[in-house]
C-alpha cells in the first residue's frame, strides 16, 4: 500500500510543469518546517550539539599548523570580528582558480597556501569544526552569495543541475524543493532546500555535517551517482543554492531532522 | 578534541535551585551497528557522568547505548555556598573528561 | 498484522531512499522479558505504582536518534522525605536500560532532561525510587517516523 502511494506520489511529480522559482516572500528556513522539540534544540547554544564544533573550531583558530607554523589567528586575528559576515559571501570566486570555491574550500586554500599544511578532509571534525566556527561569526546575516559578476556563470550552472532530471527516479532537486515544498515525503517535511544553517547538526547524521555532505545524500536519494566532495558541480549547486536565499539570515550551527 | 559545554548560573542567592545543563562531546557508538562488510562497530560510550560540588557527589548518571550522541543532560541542586561544580564523564576505551564551573553565591 | 505493516514500511523506505546498498540492520528488540528484568534489577520485589512521575517525551518525533526527554518527580525535596533516583526504560531498542539518575535532597527538585534514541515506536518508562523506598512509574508511547531519505551513516 505504501510502496504504492510512493509511486503515486513521484508520478505526480513527474507530471508537474517546468519548475517556478519560490517568490521572495514565501521562503522559509529549513527551521519553520521542524517540531518545537527541535526547534528549541537549536535555540538554546547549550542545548545545541552544533555548538560543540564551533567550540572545537575556535580552539582550531587559535592552533599554530603547518610548516609556516601559523595560525589562523596570526593572520585574521579574532573570528570575532575578523569573519563576521563573512560565510554570508560564500562561495565566493576565487580569482586564482578562475573558479568559485565554498567556505571549506578557501579554509583548506588557506592551509595549503599560507600555513603550508596538508588540507583537511572534507567532512573530518576538523574542517567541520573550522567551518562551523567560521559560519557562527556570521548568525544572523542576511545570505549574499552570488553578488559577484564574476560568479553569474557558476550560478547559472548550479541552477542548470537544480533543475536537472537525474537519477533512477529521474527528479531533480526543483522537483520536490521548489514545487512540493509544502508537502511531505513519508513523515518528513519536504523543504525547500534553503541553506541557512551549514555546516548542520542533523539529528539523522548524531553529528555536524556540510551542505556538500546533504546534497550528496539527496542525490543518492533520488538514486543517482552523487558527484565527489569538492567536485565543481557540488560548489556550483551550493551557490545557486546560496543565491536563491538570498537574504535570509544564516542560522549556522542549525539543527535539523 | 572532546569539548563539553556547561550552563551554570555564574551568581546565585543561598537556597536558590539553579538549573545545570551539560553537553558533551561524544559519538555514544551503540555496539549494535554493523558496517557494509557485516562486522560489528565495537560499543563506544559514556558509561557514567557525575557532578560534584566543592568535593561532594550532588547528581551522578549511569548512561546506556540509548542515549543520544552528544549526550545531554540537566538537573537541578540547590546553592548553598560560593565554590565549584566540578563535572566528570567517564566511557569506554578508557575515556574519561572533565570540565568545571564556578558559582558565586551572593 | 503489526509486523506486516512494519515490513512494508521498511520496503517502502528501502526504495524511496537511502544510499542503494543501504543495509538495514535490525537487531533484536528488547524483550518485555528484558524489560521486566531490567526493572526487576531496580525495584527488586517492591511494587511499582502509577502515578508522582510525570514522562515529557514527544508523542511523534521526527528522528529517534535524537528525542528529548523529561522526568519529573512531584515529591517533597527535604533531608527526610526525596527522590533517591530516577530510572528510564524503553520496550524495543535492542537494550531495556536508557539511564539512571541519582538525586538526593539537595538537587531541589526531582527533575531530569536528556536526549535519547529509541529504534522504534514504542513505550518509555520512567521510574522513581523515593526515600522511603517505595517506587512510582509513568509511561508514555512515543511514535518514531523515519527520515525519508536516509543516509548509510558508516
Amino acid at each position: 500500500m505504501k510502496i504504492a502511494l510512493c509511486i503515486a506520489f513521484v508520478t505526480t511529480m513527474a507530471s508537474v510543469a517546468f519548475a517556478t522559482e519560490i517568490p521572495q516572500s514565501e521562503r522559509r528556513s529549513g527551521y519553520s518546517f521542524m517540531s518545537a522539540d527541535t526547534k528549541a534544540m537549536q535555540d538554546e547554544d547549550t542545548a545545541n550539539p552544533g555548538m560543540l564544533f564551533v567550540l572545537d573550531g575556535e580552539t582550531l583558530w587559535k592552533r599554530k599548523a603547518g610548516s609556516a607554523d601559523k595560525a589562523c589567528a596570526d593572520c585574521h586575528n579574532d573570528a570575532r570580528v575578523s569573519m563576521k559576515g563573512i560565510a554570508a559571501h560564500y562561495p565566493a570566486f576565487e580569482k586564482a582558480l578562475g573558479r568559485p570555491v565554498d567556505l571549506e574550500g578557501r579554509i583548506n586554500l588557506c592551509r595549503t597556501n599560507h600555513q603550508q599544511a596538508s588540507p583537511f578532509a572534507y567532512e573530518s571534525r576538523e574542517l567541520l569544526a573550522l567551518s562551523a566556527y567560521v559560519a557562527q561569526q556570521s548568525r544572523g546575516v542576511p545570505i549574499a552569495a552570488g553578488d559577484d559578476p564574476e560568479l553569474a556563470p557558476f550560478v547559472e550552472k548550479g541552477r542548470e543541475l537544480f533543475m536537472q532530471r537525474q537519477g533512477q527516479l529521474n527528479l531533480g532537486c526543483t522537483n520536490c524543493h521548489d514545487d512540493n515544498w509544502d508537502k511531505k515525503l513519508a513523515g518528513s517535511a519536504i523543504t525547500q532546500g534553503q541553506p541557512t544553517g551549514y555546516p548542520l547538526y542533523r539529528l539523522e547524521w548524531q553529528s555536524l555535517g556540510s551542505l556538500q555532505r546533504r546534497l550528496r545524500a539527496c542525490i543518492t536519494g533520488i538514486r543517482a551517482q552523487a558527484y565527489d566532495y569538492g567536485s565543481p558541480e557540488l560548489v556550483e549547486l551550493e551557490l545557486y543554492l546560496k543565491s536563491r536565499a538570498r537574504g535570509m539570515p544564516i542560522e549556522t550551527p542549525a539543527v535539523r531532522p | 578534541m572532546p569539548s563539553a559545554l556547561i550552563n551554570v548560573p555564574k551568581k546565585a542567592k543561598r537556597g536558590d535551585i539553579i538549573e545545570i545543563k551539560t553537553l558533551m562531546s561524544h559519538i555514544m557508538e551503540t555496539g549494535y551497528r554493523h558496517t557494509a562488510s557485516g562486522d560489528v562497530v565495537p560499543r563506544d560510550i559514556i558509561t557514567s557522568f557525575t557532578c560534584r560540588f566543592n568535593g561532594t557527589e550532588v547528581f551522578r548518571a549511569d548512561l546506556f547505548p540509548a542515549i543520544a550522541a552528544n549526550p545531554f543532560i540537566t538537573f537541578f541542586t540547590t546553592v548553598t555556598e560560593s565554590g565549584k561544580f566540578e563535572f566528570e564523564w567517564i566511557g569506554d576505551k578508557g575515556f574519561s573528561e572533565t570540565a568545571q564551573a564556578s558559582i558565586t553565591v551572593e | 498484522m503489526t509486523n506486516l505493516d512494519h515490513t512494508t514500511r521498511r520496503t517502502f523506505l528501502s526504495l524511496t531512499g537511502g544510499a542503494a546498498t543501504l543495509v538495514i540492520v535490525r537487531p533484536v528488540d528488547a524483550t518485555t522479558a528484558m524489560l521486566s528484568a531490567a526493572i526487576r534489577n531496580v525495584v527488586g520485589e517492591a511494587n511499582v505504582r502509577t502515578g508522582k512521575v510525570k514522562l515529557d517525551i514527544p508523542p511523534l518525533v521526527e528522528n529517534g536518534n535524537t528525542v528529548p526527554m523529561t522526568v519529573s518527580v512531584t515529591s517533597p525535596m527535604t533531608a527526610g522525605e526525596y527522590v533517591k533516583s530516577i530510572h528510564v526504560f524503553n520496550e524495543k531498542n535492542p537494550q531495556p536500560n536508557v539511564g539512571n539518575f541519582y538525586l538526593g535532597p539537595r538537587a531541589g527538585r526531582a527533575q531530569i532532561s536528556t536526549r535519547i534514541r529509541l529504534a522504534d515506536s514504542q513505550k518509555v518508562t520512567a521510574i522513581a525510587r523515593l526515600s522511603d523506598d517505595t517506587f512510582w512509574s509513568a509511561t508514555a508511547d512515543v511514535v518514531v517516523t523515519l527520515a525519508a531519505c536516509t543516509e548509510e551513516a558508516i
